[in-house]
């Protein structure tokens, strides 16, 4: 309500309202819209990947079941509150950009900004343990011995969906991170306010779905044992 | 809205009893050099380079079609050993598929023409845009770097096991083809919001030229599409690189899983190539027959149906491969896209009928278009039912079929769609007798190539071989021959619109006396479209339009203009 009552009042005087839209809330409203697209099509890319999962686990049962028991379930608890907690600093940024409060705007970035390294740290430490213990995708799985010798363990297969999905879902923070830092810097500079908040309202709705992504994959793969 | 910019007459007015009037410079020469063109954001020239870009693609996959024709000239080596030829043919549908068709319309005429026919001075992302066209430059480079390293030769469809096995350079072509994706999503974006949010006010949905309605369209299926070939993709390389195990058998993998994927895009991407072809078309009739387009919600529903219809037939790719059951569901599905496709032709022959026809070049592109889509389109339904295809598949039935709607269907509007707006373009007017001409040896060259292809797929002639039995060699020498014939024809064509850009006759702001928005400009339009705001009217109100004869432009007749801007 405030984003749609604050676009209205932001006028076409903004000094960022490019040349070829009438009103900055034409504006607004085309790079809202935008976004919105731009994640439909993030939903069909991790798509993909949920299909995946969902044709092996019901083929398979018994190996995803039995594979999923050995991640760790305290670490990945501990990245879901990490992530929801920076969804919570996200959208709180987004009002404070709203309500032109820049002390407020750029603490909360910063906090999403850290949550973010704590979460991709987390991973990278379950990664290493993954590593250690042979736990691979399908060629590399128990140091490949079983592929070598002609048979499969399907709990390579479940390893395989584990990184492809975990894995671009990293990719994903890192990129949302690119963003969240290039708001941040613009915020520093004072870019943001009441009149025109477009970049801090779209990357946040970026983040949540990285968020998102994230509320699904937890479950799927961590708590089906 | 765009201000009337009033420019000073450089000589006093008593002097000058006939003001000339000058035009505020166009978008080709408002700036010069070659930067000006490599960091635009100018929608027209982003649109002008894509053409470039997909004509010299076009250019490249055409030749190999040549070679690939010349090869089949005799059973057994006639000038290239198997393995070169199962790369030629590789690249040929690769570059055919992902370098041209499915950017030729909506990148390079959508691009210039959606944001005229808004009224709009440029599509909602600029930068994006532009990005969207150095993302093809990318993978286009990535696709053809294939071809320099080892080589491709599994087919434009990266079939695994095969391609997870073989050893010519699946990664670089199958990371173009991903670049490409995003490419092609960024275009869709920027229609979809540039459709919904710079839309002028009057121009309601049921307002919009049936061209944009296909431009929309055709970008639901890229925004929705497109991404799933992409994850596709990058686990085809995870596979290759790193052996996962989801697609290849030998890991515990399911390669028919992979095909599900596959055609989960490719199949949409059929729409995405013959959509906006159709959109070309309803403008084409409507404009040369004079009349108001029959039926214009049934064109816009049908659109959108064969928009959402699409993504429910991929399974008819998995005919021999899928459960009977499965096989039923997609059959009976596919029957279903050719409801919508129907109704665009009979509304198309509606329009022609009482019309008054003018067979100027691009009103021959469109009438070929009609034709030889029909062929397509009914030859479609024997191999969407399940017992002529058990038949038909992988025979040269289908490579006459998909050639007949891509090629007869798209690159036929594709072109007529490019000599109508050509004058908008370029400001030039062509040739109409050799522009006719060149209409008629591609028609004629076209049903040479391919109307043989059929016969010998019912015949039982396997696609993509390399060697065949003697007796299919008749019907394949004629098509060869008809290729060649072909290939005249689109020089010729080439030569009249590379002519025109020399020699050609000034264009006027409205040589086809039509009534979307982007004929209300001059040709070609200045840097912001339009020097005055544009009247918001009847998109296919075409009565009331007069040949102005000195001039060759086409003017509201008085009397009834103002009775539309009364109505606004």
């Amino acid at each position: 309500m405030i984003a749609e009552a604050a676009a209205a009042a932001a006028h076409s005087s903004s000094r960022f309202r490019a040349h070829h839209f009438e009103t900055a809330q034409q504006q607004y409203a085309a790079a809202k819209l935008g976004m919105w697209l731009f994640l439909v099509t993030e939903v069909l890319f991790f798509g993909g990947l949920f299909v995946a999962y969902a044709v092996f686990r019901t083929l398979h049962p018994e190996a995803f079941v039995n594979s999923a028991e050995l991640l760790d379930t305290r670490l990945g608890a501990i990245n879901t509150v990490v992530l929801l907690f920076s969804s919570l600093t996200m959208a709180w940024a987004v009002r404070c950009s709203q309500l032109g409060q820049q002390r407020g705007l750029i603490l909360c970035l910063s906090l999403t900004l850290i949550a973010a390294c704590l979460f991709l740290g987390i991973k990278g430490i379950e990664y290493s343990h993954k590593w250690h213990e042979g736990h691979l995708w399908a060629s590399q799985y128990a140091a490949g011995e079983a592929s070598a010798a002609g048979v499969f363990d399907r709990a390579g297969t479940f390893f395989s969906i584990y990184f492809a999905m975990t894995g671009l879902h990293a990719i994903h923070i890192l990129a949302g991170m690119g963003a969240i830092g290039w708001v941040l810097k613009r915020s520093l500079r004072g870019d943001f306010g009441p009149n025109y908040f477009t970049p801090v309202d779209t990357v946040g709705l970026y983040w949540h779905l990285v968020d998102l992504v994230w509320i699904f994959l937890f479950p799927l793969l961590y708590l089906i044992g | 809205m765009s201000t009337i910019i009033k420019p000073k007459s450089r000589l006093p007015e008593f002097v000058n009893p006939h003001p000339v009037k000058l035009q505020t410079p166009s978008y080709l020469t408002a700036e010069r050099g070659v930067w000006s063109w490599v960091f635009t954001l100018d929608h027209k020239r982003i649109g002008v380079m894509y053409l470039v870009g997909i004509l010299t693609s076009f250019l490249m996959g055409g030749v190999m079609a040549l070679l690939v024709r010349t090869e089949l000239l005799t059973p057994g080596r006639t000038i290239m050993d198997a393995d070169t030829y199962n790369h030629m043919f590789t690249l040929h549908g690769a570059i055919m598929t992902f370098l041209f068709i499915i950017p030729s319309i909506p990148a390079a005429l959508g691009n210039f023409v959606l944001p005229l026919m808004c009224g709009a001075k440029d599509v909602a992302f600029p930068r994006m845009n532009l990005a969207s066209f150095y993302l093809w430059v990318f993978g286009a480079v990535f696709l053809v770097a294939a071809m320099g390293l080892n080589g491709l030769d599994t087919g434009w469809t990266f079939y695994t096991p095969y391609s997870t096995t073989t050893n010519s350079s699946v990664i670089s072509a199958t990371m173009g083809v991903f670049i490409l994706g995003f490419s092609s999503i960024f275009t869709g974006i920027n229609f979809i919001a540039t459709v919904h949010t710079m839309r002028p006010k009057g121009m309601t949905w049921f307002r919009m030229p049936l061209f944009l309605w296909s431009l929309y369209a055709t970008a639901i299926i890229q925004v929705l599409a497109t991404p799933v070939l992409g994850i596709t993709l990058l686990l085809l390389i995870a596979e290759r690189v790193a052996g996962i195990g989801i697609f290849d058998p030998a890991l515990g993998g399911d390669p028919v899983l992979y095909q599900h994927f596959f055609w989960f895009y490719s199949h949409p991407a059929v729409y995405i190539m013959i959509l906006p072809a159709m959109g070309i078309i309803s403008e084409l009739i409507s404009a040369f027959s004079r009349t108001r387009i029959f039926g214009y919600r049934f064109l816009c529903y049908s659109s959108v149906a064969i928009a959402l219809l699409g993504f429910l037939v991929w399974g008819h790719h998995m005919f021999t491969s899928e459960s009977a059951m499965a096989a039923v569901i997609f059959s009976a599905l596919t029957f279903s896209v050719s409801i919508p496709s129907g109704i665009k032709i009979f509304n198309w022959l509606a329009t022609l009928y009482k019309g008054s026809i003018s067979l100027t070049t691009p009103m021959c592109f469109a009438l070929s278009f009609i034709v030889l889509f029909a062929f397509g389109g009914l030859t479609g339904l024997f191999l969407g039912a399940l017992a002529t295809d058990v038949h038909l598949h992988d025979t040269y039935f289908v490579v006459a079929h998909f050639h007949y709607v891509m090629m007869g269907g798209t690159l036929m509007a594709f072109i007529g769609g490019l000599f109508y707006w050509w004058p908008k373009m370029f400001g030039r007017m062509y040739n109409e007798f050799w522009g006719r001409t060149s209409c008629l040896v591609i028609f004629i060259g076209f049903n040479w190539t391919f109307f043989p292809q059929f016969l010998l797929g019912t015949r039982g002639m396997p696609r993509r071989y390399y060697n065949y039995q003697p007796e299919f060699q008749g019907l394949h020498v004629v098509s060869t021959i008809g290729a060649f014939v072909l290939g005249v024809g689109l020089m010729i064509c080439a030569a009249v619109l590379i002519h025109s850009l020399f020699r050609g006759r000034k264009a006027p702001p409205n040589p086809w006396g039509v009534a979307t928005m982007e004929w209300q400009t001059t040709s070609p339009p200045p840097v912001h479209n339009f020097e005055h705001t544009p009247d918001v009217t009847d998109p296919y109100d075409l009565e009331d339009f007069e040949l102005i004869e000195d001039t060759g432009n086409y003017e509201r007749g008085r009397s009834k203009s103002s009775v539309a801007e009364a109505a606004l």
